[in-house]
């Protein structure tokens, strides 16, 4: 069984089919990427997923457990962390409260009114090491809003990953970001795959085709191939339209 | 420019400097207030409203819910006070636990309505409820008194089990206050610096994120709301007393946009005690200016205007500006710690 699956998701938005009878699974301890062109429905798709809109008809499935139709911080809370195209932190906050506040361990003390926040000093040091993780240790102290933008994309990756997820949506992680920092990237991700199951959207063909185990396209809101990335290769589809080229 | 959510090292410390100064201030006012032209009343006025204030800015400035209907909450504890003393019977401790709880019950009725909403919808729904509990306390004269207001409010003393202290007297009353205000002050001090005055500040920050990493926002939101509509519940149940009588004006819409102001001004937005600096600004300017001329709302208002347009961050923003030095490469932080 997959560890996540979606089952014929339907979402239109007014008359717009957005999304069309979408089907999709991901494997426990794969990297897995959707792609397609701009307006596929990619990130609505990723939207359903996470609990940020409810689809129409459709079910899906977290280990079995159907989370349909749940508000996002149900979602989240059953495993399902992600990250956001456009950078969405606590702007105010310190690299570090970012990731605090992520931690369920700090999330079980949301109803202490009286107590120093961050005074018990695992929390810091379980922060530290998600730090450490996506390159930003030693930069702790420092207020969110200042880190460049590769480094906001990968604190970003940070606090999805605070929430210990069983899953980690990737929201186009690779956008806004320059050949050195994509490359960065890669490598972070490519450290991650070996403890994390993985989903990604991305328009960048040669950035998920050198990190996924398995893409799914989409196009006009459907799903028109999926495969591992040799085989996607060679699929007519994705030959003959853009994609193909530029993997 | 400095933020409500910056850490700094001094925070986890159940006392701090700023306390300190405000405390020795509050205590010692009664010995000089008369010797700069002003007196002692003024001084029970500042006191109360700084615990009104404080509290509105843990919804305001922290949480980033912009009521702006918050009198209505010092109204009812105010009612709620004076209906105890001339219905349940004569108690400071009944009167205020009273005001707390009314004030308290208001803020969850309204909460629950608005918790869900943001910005503008959150705003003009404030001041819609505001309108209803100013115009039911206008309206419901068999209840309120009407225009007339709840009269013969009485001050009962403080009784503390072995010894009973009459505050009928405004200097007896003024440190009773400044007791309380202390405790206010305690309490705010731990609560936005602990886990859920944090999660408060994120949701501030980005009601989104904080969603997606597990929070039910709308929980929080309502909350806040009812713990600020209970700090001015409380200080309505002094306001009460310290006038002998309750009147509907504070709930109007123009007296909840004076707190506004006052948070604004002093630095709520900035500032732990940007509050305490707005409530002081706006008494003194009404009573040293008001002594001047009539019009002094209106440079009242003339200042307000300036402050928003030159110095958003309010009179604290400007201290911190003022204090801070330019510092030699960024230093390391000690250990755990945040916001002032």
């Amino acid at each position: 069984m997959a560890l996540f699956e979606a089952r014929n998701i339907h979402k239109r938005f007014g008359a717009r089919v957005v999304l069309e009878d979408i089907s999709l699974s991901f494997e426990e301890g794969q990297v897995s990427g959707i792609m397609g062109p701009n307006g596929a429905g990619k990130t609505t798709c990723f939207h359903v997923l996470t609990g940020r809109h409810a689809p129409d008809r459709g079910e899906i499935l977290l280990q079995g457990r159907s989370i349909v139709s749940l508000p996002p911080q149900r979602v989240a809370r059953l495993g399902v962390a992600r990250s956001f195209q456009i950078m969405n932190l606590f702007d105010d906050s310190t690299v570090l409260e970012n990731i605090v506040l992520a931690l369920p361990a700090f999330r079980a003390r949301r109803r202490k009114l009286f107590s120093a926040a961050f005074a018990d000093p695992g929390l810091l040091d379980a922060a530290r090491g998600i730090l450490d993780q996506v390159g930003l240790g030693g930069r702790e102290w420092e207020p969110s809003v200042s880190l460049s933008y590769g480094d906001r994309r990968a604190l970003e990756i940070g606090v999805a990953l605070a929430a210990q997820p069983r899953v980690l949506f990737l929201d186009e992680p690779t956008s806004g970001l320059g050949t050195e920092a994509t490359q960065n990237l890669a490598q972070l991700i490519k450290r991650l795959r070996q403890r994390y199951t993985i989903v990604i959207i991305e328009h960048d063909m040669r950035f998920l085709f050198q990190l996924a185990d398995r893409i799914s396209v989409i196009h006009w809101g459907q799903v028109i191939a999926e495969g591992t990335p040799e085989q996607l290769r060679a699929n007519k589809w994705v030959q003959r339209s853009a994609l193909g080229e530029l993997a | 420019m400095p933020t409500l959510s910056d850490i700094s090292p001094r925070s986890a410390a159940w006392v701090t400097p700023p306390m300190l100064v405000l405390g020795f201030v509050m205590l010692s006012a009664p010995l000089w207030l008369g010797a700069v032209g002003l007196y002692q009343y003024l001084g029970i006025e500042i006191a109360i409203w700084m615990i009104y204030a404080l509290g509105f800015n843990l919804l305001f400035g922290y949480t980033g819910l912009h009521s702006f209907g918050h009198g209505a909450y010092l109204g009812v504890g105010g009612y709620a006070f004076g209906l105890f003393q001339h219905h349940v019977g004569s108690s400071l401790w009944g009167g205020l636990a009273a005001a707390i709880l009314a004030a308290g019950l208001a803020g969850v009725l309204v909460g629950a309505a608005v918790s869900h909403r943001r910005g503008i919808y959150f705003a003009l729904l404030t001041i819609a409820f505001g309108q209803v509990f100013w115009f039911s306390s206008i309206k419901l004269h068999w209840l309120t008194g009407g225009e007339d207001g709840l009269l013969n409010i009485p001050r009962p003393p403080l009784d503390l089990v072995f010894l009973e202290v009459p505050l009928g007297d405004n200097l007896s009353l003024y440190y009773f206050v400044v007791a309380v205000l202390a405790l206010a002050i305690l309490a705010l001090w731990r609560m936005v610096n602990s886990p859920f005055g944090r999660i408060l500040q994120a949701i501030r920050q980005n009601e989104m994120r904080a969603a997606f990493v597990g929070y039910e926002v709308w929980r929080f939101k309502l909350m806040a709301f009812v713990l600020s509509a209970m700090f001015a519940g409380l200080a309505g149940g002094l306001f009460a007393m310290a006038q002998e009588s309750a009147y509907p004006d504070v709930m109007s819409l123009h007296q909840s946009g004076l707190i506004v102001m006052m948070v604004l001004v002093g630095g709520g937005l900035v500032s732990f005690w940007g509050p305490v600096l707005g409530v002081v600004l706006y008494f003194v300017a009404r009573d040293v200016l008001g002594a001047l001329t009539e019009t002094w709302l209106l440079w009242y208002g003339l200042m307000f205007m300036a402050m928003v347009m030159f110095r958003p961050e309010g009179l604290a923003g400007v201290l911190h500006r003022l204090r801070r030095r330019p510092e030699p490469g960024a230093t390391p932080r000690p250990a755990a710690s945040e916001g002032a």
